[in-house]
């Protein structure tokens, strides 16, 4: 597998001069690449602490309209993922590459079911109306409860807020299902050892992140 | 590694179109950048022409209030995120950047690429917002008037949200790059200021950017679905929009300048025949700056209605910066003071830059005093000022970059009589430009405006008669350029007599892989006392031995022989 020019390991590109350097490299490239995504959604941090400070009682109110057992759910299925993926990683530094991929496909299906969940939360909100922004209109009865209730002052900045940012997390969700998918292939064709993992790894970081800003989110939106 | 034949270098060792389109060489793409930047500054220069001479006169000159309030809105977005930001990071830090720390290339040429598109299609994105909507609220889009005009807006905010990525893959690469990557030697100690300087933009662009991307993603869709975050009628605060955009944008004019101090610190050092004085000042000063740029974005919001003590604070800070700036120049000077000062035509633009950089920087500090700023806010005084730090700064630090390492692009040289002409008149045309519109906003005229009192027409006419020389000079320049691809002399080796290793340890052009071996540096990048008996002091070279078998003329910085680095 060595490149003859080079007599080094083939995965390490020819600008690198060795495997450990790549390694190094692609990590710290992923690090620095995770302080932009924090740095994306500390703006709507920001944002979510202003306007929650200016009307405690519009996010008192309306916290209570999302379902925090459902939101629950999404964070034991999110935990769950994280430590599948690393346990993916702790495989393939053994060179177990049957372990990597039950993991990859087991963090992959997590993935999907907590878009799943979160796809069942958002159509009961367009369903009574709790959309963001202007098409705030909430209406209808379910189990007794008005949704009529809701149509509180900045109701929609509220739900702006919410779909704003957990439809920006559920799409780095997705995208973290897209790399896993791709990384899963290659783990099939067996381009992993514990030489090379980099792309588990940071896939794995990268999912990490993913998690933590769920962690922020949920009881910032469900439970507060 | 092939050892390529003689004659083959990155330029000719692979043909076509898609040798080209699918590189992952990073000269090759910096290139390839450079042929998008100029575009971006062309279309952008031709805006701003047009701007001046509408402004020629009062009333009506050649186009109507809503076309102008479009075409400086377009010059700036185009200037600014199309141009100034990609300009020299993206051209010559791409180009020259690994090959001053002695890789063979970025340490992710695939995203290096990725960037250069993404920036080719963010840009083609919002240019399309001349076609699909009137986009003119200038390039601020101060909310919510900008989301209350066309749906030009929608596609300016995803334009600079897709030119983000690029600059934010950029400088990432950049950061690993000098981190990871430096040839075996090359302590942060010796590493020449050009690399100090993109690194510290590289921080910048990688902390800054995305704030402005989660902005202009909340400003696309404040527009779409009235989310009501900046809106005011919708129970949004328009200030939190100026605070999230100043929050990058004023980071960003750090990504525009640092660059040029890089520039400039290694044209002072070259043809002052001199090592730069105060090198570790020089260097952290940069880092300095970067960091101290995070800490003042409120000094744009002192008539926004933030608090008293808010703007106090963001003043004090603000004169802050003037000290590592300061440091820089002083110790610029001094470098020439100490130096034996060669006035070659890239030198000729460093001197011009301390200039025109030090008037716009101290007028900075100026519009950063409480009291001044209020009488001073949103007036011409506020558009020369950044017209004398970016154009001035940056753009003729560009030039002078451009024509030091043109002989390195191409291995042509260019007409150095030309050069000078065009030195002169880009100098006189831009000073002639802005300097009256200290005048005319210290008067009291608004930015912005179509039109104006009569008593402004003398200084704003002379304004535009510079506009006219500036072009010529830079049409010029383009010129002589073009024609060194035909008629230019070959360049040598290293015909600055320059000791950084993208002159002394490469061919010119460079080789496709940058080096034979990877060099092993055992000095600083400007210990010029070493240089009289390598360089003649400063008189051209044209032949270096290069072989891989020693050192060649360099003995200081001998070449790795055939042994893995570490």
């Amino acid at each position: 597998m060595a490149n003859p020019h080079t007599n080094q390991p083939a995965h390490v590109k020819h600008y690198f001069v060795s495997s450990e350097q790549q390694f190094d490299a692609a990590k710290m490239g992923m690090w620095l690449f995770l302080v932009t995504e924090i740095l994306l959604f500390s703006g709507m941090f920001v944002a979510y602490t202003i306007y929650r400070s200016w009307h405690p009682e519009t996010w008192a109110a309306l916290s209570t309209a999302l379902d925090w057992k459902l939101g629950g759910l999404n964070t034991i299925v999110l935990l769950a993922s994280s430590f599948t993926v690393a346990m993916g990683i702790n495989q393939i530094q053994r060179g177990n590459q049957k372990g990597l991929l039950i993991n990859l496909v087991l963090t992959f299906v997590f993935a999907g079911m907590f878009l799943v969940v979160k796809y069942f939360e958002y159509s009961a909100k367009f369903e009574h109306g709790l959309f963001p922004g202007a098409a705030f209109d909430p209406h209808g009865v379910s189990h007794g409860f008005d949704y009529a209730t809701y149509n509180v002052p900045y109701g929609p900045q509220f739900f702006s807020i919410y779909f704003v940012m957990t439809g920006i997390h559920g799409f780095h969700v997705l995208v973290g299902m897209g790399l896993f998918a791709w990384i899963t292939v290659k783990a099939l064709k067996g381009r992993f050892s514990a030489e090379y993992y980099t792309p588990v790894e940071n896939a794995g970081l990268y999912w990490h992140l993913v998690d933590i800003i769920w962690i922020f989110l949920f009881p910032l939106l469900y439970l507060i | 590694m092939s050892h390529s034949a003689p004659g083959l270098n990155y330029l000719n060792h692979a043909k076509g179109f898609k040798s080209w389109a699918l590189s992952l060489d990073h000269k090759r793409i910096g290139v390839m950048y450079m042929v998008a930047v100029s575009l971006a500054f062309l279309a952008g220069g031709i805006l701003a022409l047009l701007v001046r001479l509408e402004l020629l006169g009062p009333g009506e000159t050649i186009m109507g209030p809503d076309a102008y309030n479009q075409s400086f809105t377009l010059h700036a977005v185009l200037m600014i995120f199309a141009f100034i930001i990609p300009a020299i990071p993206a051209v010559m830090g791409n180009f020259v950047l690994p090959i001053q720390v002695g890789a063979k290339d970025v340490a992710f040429p695939r995203l290096n690429l990725a960037s250069f598109y993404i920036y080719l299609i963010g840009a083609a994105i919002a240019m399309t917002a001349l076609v699909n909507g009137r986009i003119d609220g200038g390039w601020t889009f101060y909310a919510p008037y900008s989301t209350s005009i066309g749906n030009g807006i929608l596609w300016v905010t995803s334009g600079v949200f897709v030119m983000g990525f690029s600059s934010i893959l950029t400088g990432l690469n950049f950061i690993v790059t000098v981190h990871k990557m430096r040839a075996p030697g090359l302590t942060w100690n010796r590493l020449p200021l050009f690399i100090w300087s993109i690194y510290a933009t590289s921080i910048v662009q990688v902390l800054a950017t995305p704030v402005i991307g989660i902005t202009v993603l909340l400003l696309f869709l404040e527009k779409a679905l009235s989310i009501g975050i900046f809106d005011p009628a919708l129970g949004g605060d328009p200030v939190l929009f100026q605070h999230f955009f100043w929050f990058y944008s004023h980071p960003a004019v750090y990504i525009m300048i640092l660059p040029a101090f890089g520039v400039i610190s290694d044209l002072m050092g070259t043809f002052s025949r001199h090592q730069v004085s105060g090198y570790k000042f020089v260097a952290l000063s940069s880092v300095a700056i970067a960091f101290l740029g995070f800490l003042v974005w409120g000094h744009h919001m002192f008539v926004s209605g933030q608090s008293a003590v808010s703007s106090i604070v963001f003043s004090l800070i603000t004169y802050l910066i003037g000290i590592p700036t300061g440091v820089k120049v002083i110790n610029w000077v001094q470098t020439m003071y100490k130096g034996s000062v060669q006035l070659k035509s890239p030198m000729l633009y460093a001197i011009m830059f301390l200039f025109t950089f030090s008037i716009g920087g101290f007028t900075g500090i100026m519009l950063g005093v409480l009291a001044i700023d209020v009488h001073l806010h949103d007036t011409y005084f506020v558009v020369a000022h950044f017209h004398y730090v970016m154009m001035g700064g940056n753009v003729i630090a560009a030039l002078g970059g451009l024509h030091y390492w043109w002989p390195k692009f191409f291995g042509k040289m260019y007409n150095e009589t030309l050069a000078k002409i065009a030195a002169i008149l880009v100098f006189t045309g831009f000073n002639v430009t802005f300097f009256p519109q200290f005048i005319l906003g210290a008067q009291g005229m608004p930015r912005r405006y179509y039109d104006y009192l009569p008593q402004y027409e003398g200084l704003h006419a002379l304004s535009t008669y510079g506009s006219w020389i500036l072009a010529a000079g830079l049409f010029l320049i383009a010129g002589y350029l073009i024609a060194s691809f035909f008629t230019g002399k070959k360049a040598g080796l290293n015909p600055w007599g320059a000791l950084t290793l993208e002159w002394t340890h490469t061919t010119t052009p460079p080789d496709h892989h940058n080096f034979h071996d990877t060099p092993v540096v055992t000095r600083g990048a400007y210990d010029y006392h070493l240089a009289g008996h390598l360089f003649q002091n400063g008189g051209e070279v044209t032949e270096l031995d290069l072989g891989g078998d020693g050192a060649g003329a360099a003995p200081e910085v001998a070449p790795l022989s055939h042994e893995p680095a570490h």
